[in-house]
């Protein structure tokens, strides 16, 4: 019968450090949020940049 | 098998796509862990090289978009390293120079280097295209493709030219920042472009002269590891030979003035002198048998000291070249033509 038995011992799941988990996601959030408040400005810049003379030129 | 080891590291013939997807879960990823995946060494030294052929173009362009175009070609030179270190995770985890980086040491799963790297570059090359123009969007695209798919996935794990043949793409984002500037590609941008192109030889190859175990390990083809030291030697000495001159040509056609002349020239003979150093040297030799004592290590290590001056004076050498064409465009110094 020893053999039909699983002798594996159980897999316990590594601890998980919930603080650092946070403070990890926090900053990545912050990160990604940079980045696309960035993105936004960098759009709204070069759009102004592009477009800005021939919006001035057109007639009303 | 220790728990805090790189999940390829402990399993190197591990195949690619079970290792791009493992993750060890002690360590949660970092913002900074994210920024890694881009390379921002290199991307530091792209910004430089593109932004010299952006001031060299010689064309009055907004400075919010030069410095737009600029930030579009390091994000996608990001976003190529991001794409290498999720293909190369494999072979990352087993050498000791990148087996660090944060997919191979389990902070990042492959899967999200991957998407990190496809978003970053379909966002440089549509960004840098409707803030300039196409063509250097394609340019950026074409470098993008090469370094992944060319260099990346065909080129680095099967032949020993790999690093000649792909430092084309390392050798591109001066033609790119020229391009969005200009509009064009004259021959001068092309001329930057190879100036970098034959650098990267002597430069790649004086590295691997003293890591080419590493490269051993994984099954890597670089040129020590392929042809041996002595053929790395005399390769390192035949590309300086052509690459010294190369750059004193810019001097004759418009590009560089006084200040670039001087600085190609000294340098020039400091790196075919370095490089000549190497040649003679024991540089990625297997320590002698017949050497006894200290006397054998003694030898090795001298040659891997003349094999690091060679790399390190070669990032010093391009610097000074690009800084010097910068610095004379920017003070409007008058190029020589002196053909």
């Amino acid at each position: 019968m020893t053999s039909l038995q699983d002798d594996t011992p159980p897999v316990t799941a590594a601890p998980v450090d919930t603080a650092a988990l946070d403070k990890a996601r926090r900053g990545r959030n912050i990160a990604l949020a940079l980045g696309l408040v960035v993105f936004i400005l960098l759009v709204y810049g070069v759009t102004l940049v592009r477009m800005g003379g021939h919006i001035a030129s057109r007639p009303l | 098998m220790d728990p805090g080891a790189p999940f390829a590291y402990v399993a190197p013939y591990m195949s690619k796509p079970v290792a791009i997807e493992g993750r060890a879960a002690s360590q949660p990823a970092l913002w900074s862990d994210y920024l890694q995946l881009l390379k921002p060494r290199v991307m530091s030294l792209v910004v430089f090289t593109a932004a010299t052929g952006l001031v060299c173009a010689d064309q009055s362009i907004n400075p919010l978009l030069g410095a737009v175009a600029v930030f579009c070609i390091a994000i996608g030179a990001g976003a190529s390293g991001a794409l290498n270190m999720w293909f190369d995770a494999d072979i990352d985890g087993r050498m000791r120079r990148t087996r660090a980086r944060p997919v191979p040491a389990g902070k990042v799963r492959g899967a999200e280097a991957a998407t990190l790297g496809i978003v970053l570059s379909l966002f440089s090359v549509m960004l840098l295209g409707m803030t300039t123009n196409w063509l250097a969007a394609g340019l950026l695209a074409f470098t993008i493709y090469f370094y992944v798919v060319v260099y990346t996935m065909w080129l680095k794990r099967w032949t020993p030219q790999n690093i000649v043949i792909g430092g084309l793409a390392g050798a591109l984002p001066p033609a790119i920042g020229w391009a969005a500037a200009a509009g064009e590609t004259p021959l001068n941008a092309w001329l930057m472009v190879l100036i970098i192109f034959m650098w990267t030889p002597p430069h790649a190859w004086a590295l691997a002269l003293y890591t080419s175990e590493d490269y051993a390990k994984v099954g890597v083809p670089m040129m020590p590891v392929a042809k041996g030291a002595a053929s790395t030697r005399k390769q390192i000495l035949i590309y300086s030979l052509l690459f010294t001159p190369i750059c004193q040509i810019p001097a004759f056609t418009g590009l560089g003035g006084p200040v670039y002349l001087a600085v190609s020239a000294l340098g020039g003979a400091v790196f075919l002198l370095l490089a000549w150093r190497v040649f003679r040297s024991r540089a990625g030799d297997a320590p002698d048998e017949r050497i006894e004592g200290e006397d054998r290590l003694y030898a090795v290590r001298a040659g891997s000291k003349d094999a690091r001056n060679l790399f390190a004076f070669s990032i010093l050498y391009l610097t000074l070249l690009f800084a010097a064409l910068l610095a004379e465009h920017l003070a409007r110094i008058a190029p020589l033509e002196l053909l």
